[in-house]
């Protein structure tokens, strides 16, 4: 729903000097086109000066981010929102360069001097370590890694993993954990008619995953999952939830004391484990389930055991909480007692952090952001981030959103204030330079074309869109070689 | 199965069949008798308020997408139950008066609400009836709250 300009929200005092043609035209450049990048630029664009330009730079010839590598195969109402983006995108006043890696191709320094605000939103692509022993054998996979498979991220394309195995353990407590085990839990003609990718496709059907177990080391008042994500997976087909009911008994009693939306995803775990299932999970469940999952909490992986070909097990340390009042913040600490637990497969799920773009850009390596207040960067004026860069891996999109509004906010905020020098008469151009290093640009037409290939594709096969998962056959579909 | 369909199961379909094009959605040939006009005032997060008609069966999503009220991001996943992007505050009495029961998957969503009340909903779940004409629902402020 964009509309240049002319918004009711807006008063007249701040639209009037806004509109003012005098100023300079501010020129922005987002670095990473996921929900960040775009509700960013949406701010900017809806609330700031109409003379403002956004170019949008993409290290991957496609656009939206974790919308379209991150959100699960099987949520595909939650890719709607990539309507908005388009809409943004077609904006005349936004250019979308796709292929660009920033860092590599272009540096941040070089954008700093082609933009007046640089916004970093490039997101978080790597993973957390659970450093411990067995971490790098075969089989021990992230689920970032096997999100990224199913999704079609080309780095993630040859995924090697052995589905060969009955038990599967997933260690986190997230949406991300539970996006995984439900996609190897989901029966795979029920896939076959999303956008998951042939190549995954190919090695789910070959899956003899029986039983997964969903690991985490704080207790039921501490997940991080939502309750849509747990709810779809006590309600899934041919899959049983079978929770141990002594470790949530002892919950019983403080659910009714929390607030909402704790409250009721303690419930809903609370019922799964203590209560029979109700006739609606029976259906779906049939009478002999042949896939079950658990969701085992108060458990730190010790090491993972097996030999250098397979994984034949985790072993897990049994944790408590700290206290005699069970509460959303108490500390976990170890019983001492230890546990073995066999799988074949150990998906590691405990979070994403991002990765410094280049030297020279403030970055803290401890917590894997920019340092930032409201995604602004201290004595870098002009520089900013948004989205999983600025806050960390957390939240769903409309978190995402309301954070890159504020981050929008606080730009819009610094350029009235004059904390920003917009310069007037830019001569030099980031199309000039790529031009110079022969950087094969994919622009926002080109993506509609790859985008266009890609759903007819797959309406061939009866899938919403068969993606194509290498970078070079992204590209070969709109530039010749 | 469940998963499939689950999206297409949560559009709210009230009596105007919601599956239609955005254009076709306001308003179904078939739907004749349900061309009765009320009206909805949304109060704006800036304080600002902007009352407009709606027919009878429209829900709250698609009147605010088809009168062109420009909330950013409401609606995120158009209407599908996958987002809480259009939350809105309602009167405890207009709350009373809503047909539409309150699903576990609409409140589920509106767990991820920002400011969440005891009388939110979805906008995408809630649609217009004669009891509701001339309500004055909140839009919530999404961006300021925690600044």
């Amino acid at each position: 729903m964009f509309r240049p300009c002319l918004r009711p929200s807006f008063s007249w005092a701040s639209f009037r000097r806004y509109t003012s043609t005098e100023g300079p035209a501010p020129r922005v450049c987002v670095v990473g086109s996921g929900p960040a990048g775009f509700y960013t630029a949406q701010h900017l664009l809806n609330h700031g000066p109409p003379q403002l330009r956004v170019d949008l730079l993409e290290r991957l010839p496609v656009p939206f981010g974790l919308v379209r590598f991150g959100v699960a195969p099987d949520h595909p109402e939650v890719k709607n929102v990539d309507h908005t983006f388009t809409k943004i995108a077609k904006n005349p006043r936004v250019q979308f360069y796709g292929n660009l890696h920033v860092g590599v191709d272009v540096k941040v320094r070089e954008l700093r001097q082609l933009y007046d605000i640089v916004i970093l939103s490039y997101g978080a692509a790597q993973d957390r370590k659970l450093g411990v022993p067995g971490e790098e054998l075969s089989n021990v996979i992230s689920a970032r890694s096997f999100v990224g498979f199913y999704n079609g991220l080309p780095e993630d394309a040859a995924l090697a993993m052995n589905l060969d195995v009955e038990d599967a353990a997933v260690i986190g407590i997230g949406n991300v954990a539970l996006d995984v085990a439900r996609v190897l839990l989901t029966p795979i003609d029920t896939l076959r008619q999303t956008d998951i990718t042939d190549a995954a496709l190919a090695q789910l059907s070959q899956s003899r995953i029986k039983r997964v177990f969903v690991i985490g080391r704080r207790g039921p008042l501490q997940v991080s999952f939502t309750i849509k994500e747990l709810r779809e997976m006590v309600n899934l087909e041919g899959c049983s939830a079978v929770f141990n009911p002594d470790d949530f008994r002892p919950f019983q009693s403080v659910a009714p004391l929390l607030k909402r939306p704790r409250k009721r995803l303690t419930e809903l775990m609370l019922k799964t484990a203590l209560t029979p299932p109700t006739e609606k999970q029976l259906k779906l469940w049939g009478p002999a389930p042949p896939k079950s999952w658990e969701l085992r909490l108060l458990r730190s992986p010790l090491a993972i055991l097996g030999s250098d070909s397979s994984v034949s097990g985790v072993q897990l340390g049994v944790n408590r909480l700290d206290g005699p009042n069970l509460t959303e913040d108490q500390a976990v600490v170890s019983t001492g007692e230890v546990e073995t637990l066999e799988c074949g497969l150990v998906l590691k799920s405990i979070g994403y952090k991002s990765v410094k773009v280049e030297e020279g850009i403030p970055f803290d390596e401890q917590r894997g952001v920019i340092p930032n207040v409201n995604g602004k960067v201290p004595d870098e004026p002009g520089l900013y981030c948004s989205g999983w860069l600025a806050t960390g891996p957390k939240g769903v999109i409309v978190d995402t959103m309301n954070e890159s509004y504020r981050v929008g906010a606080q730009i819009l905020e610094d350029l009235k204030l004059d904390h920003i020098s917009v310069q007037a008469n830019r001569t030099e151009e980031l199309r000039t330079l790529l031009d110079q290093r022969q950087v094969k640009v994919v622009n926002f037409v080109d993506w509609e074309k790859i985008d266009e290939t890609e759903k007819l594709w797959g309406a061939s096969k009866g899938k919403p869109r068969e993606k194509i998962t290498e970078v070079q056959s992204l590209i070969s579909v709109v530039k010749k070689p | 199965m469940a998963l499939r369909h689950l999206g297409r199961m949560a559009m709210k379909k009230c009596w105007a069949p919601r599956l239609l094009a955005s254009s076709q959605r306001a308003f179904h040939p078939s739907l004749a008798r349900f061309d009765q006009e009320v009206s909805v005032t949304f109060e704006l997060s800036d304080g600002r308020k902007q009352t407009t008609q709606a027919k009878i069966g429209q829900n709250l999503l698609d009147i605010v997408v088809d009168n062109e009220i420009d909330i950013d991001g409401f609606g995120a996943c158009e209407g599908t139950l996958a987002c809480s992007t259009c939350h809105l505050i309602f009167k405890q009495a207009d709350f009373d008066r809503i047909q539409d029961e309150v699903t576990d998957e609409e409140l589920d969503m509106l767990d991820l609400a920002y400011d969440l009340t005891d009388t939110s909903r979805l906008g995408c779940q809630v649609c217009m009836t004669k009891e509701l004409d001339g309500i004055s629902v909140k839009v919530p402020e999404s961006i300021n709250d925690q600044r």
